[in-house]
């Protein structure tokens, strides 16, 4: 599937605000069935994106998600101010968390976030500095040949 | 089987009547958002004790076939307003996860 002209979304995130979480991520799955992405390939992109989104509601200060559908791929980057990850192979593994209290009470923070957002996406990158924040760079493809990625 | 009969042959209250005409494929129970976003599979009906807005947003994205709270709990107006617009079904019961896990499992099973 190949997309001529990228279709863009921006959104800001702020710490704690965590009601409309959710709000980017389905913004995207709507962009990905207007482009005619097969489903699969949309819930992977969402499921990256939701935990993308709540990563920064529940650690940071404040941050944002981005996504550019082109060329038969989205991009989304997620960028925050602070705390950064300390360690990444750590962060990484499942059932590792840093989340408060108050997520963990509302079901998040299960240490599922990053590992879910790897499973779901077919390339992630991650910059962070500890004291300055965190971008996540997550690209899925929107073909469907191969399943080269599972999911 | 739908939604909504589904509905209609368990002891439960709709607060949000959202795609009743969804067919329910399955059943997932779980109060860890994130374990739900990973692994419920679209058109399961999610049985939970989580009653926030974000239950709506993982429900939304993978595309569940409504929401069952337990515990007999006062939903939040933020989470039906939320479950409104992107017309997911919320339901209550009073009975503990067991007896509701139960009852959709023999309907399911018919």
């Amino acid at each position: 599937m190949t997309t001529e002209k990228a279709l863009e979304g921006y959104f800001m995130l702020k710490g704690g605000v965590f009601q409309d979480a959710g709000a980017a991520s389905k913004e995207l799955k709507d962009a990905l069935s207007s482009v005619g992405a097969p489903t699969q390939n949309i819930r992977r992109a969402a499921v990256a994106a939701f935990e993308a989104e709540m990563n920064v509601i529940i650690h940071a200060v404040a941050g944002s998600l981005s996504y550019v559908i082109k060329d038969g791929e989205v991009r989304i980057t997620v960028t925050d101010m602070g705390p950064g990850i300390p360690d990444i192979d750590l962060a990484m593994k499942e059932g590792y968390t840093t989340a408060p209290k108050w997520a963990k009470d509302m079901g998040w923070g299960g240490g599922l976030g990053l590992p879910n957002i790897k499973r779901n996406c077919d390339n992630l990158k991650i910059d962070t500095k500890v004291g300055e924040g965190t971008t996540l760079d997550i690209v899925v493809k929107l073909h469907d040949d191969d399943e080269a990625s599972g999911g | 089987m739908k939604v909504g009969e589904l509905i209609k042959n368990m002891k439960a209250d709709v607060k949000v009547v959202g795609d009743l005409e969804k067919d329910v494929t399955g059943c997932y129970v779980s109060d860890l958002l994130s374990d739900v976003l990973a692994n419920s599979k679209e058109g399961e009906l999610w049985i939970t004790h989580q009653s926030h807005p974000n239950v709506v947003a993982v429900a939304s994205v993978r595309g569940l076939s409504g929401v069952v709270i337990t515990g007999n709990r006062e939903i939040e107006p933020e989470t039906i307003k939320k479950a409104e617009s992107e017309q997911v079904s919320i339901i209550t019961s009073g009975g503990t996860t067991f007896e509701i896990v139960g009852a959709v499992y023999n309907l399911l099973k018919q």
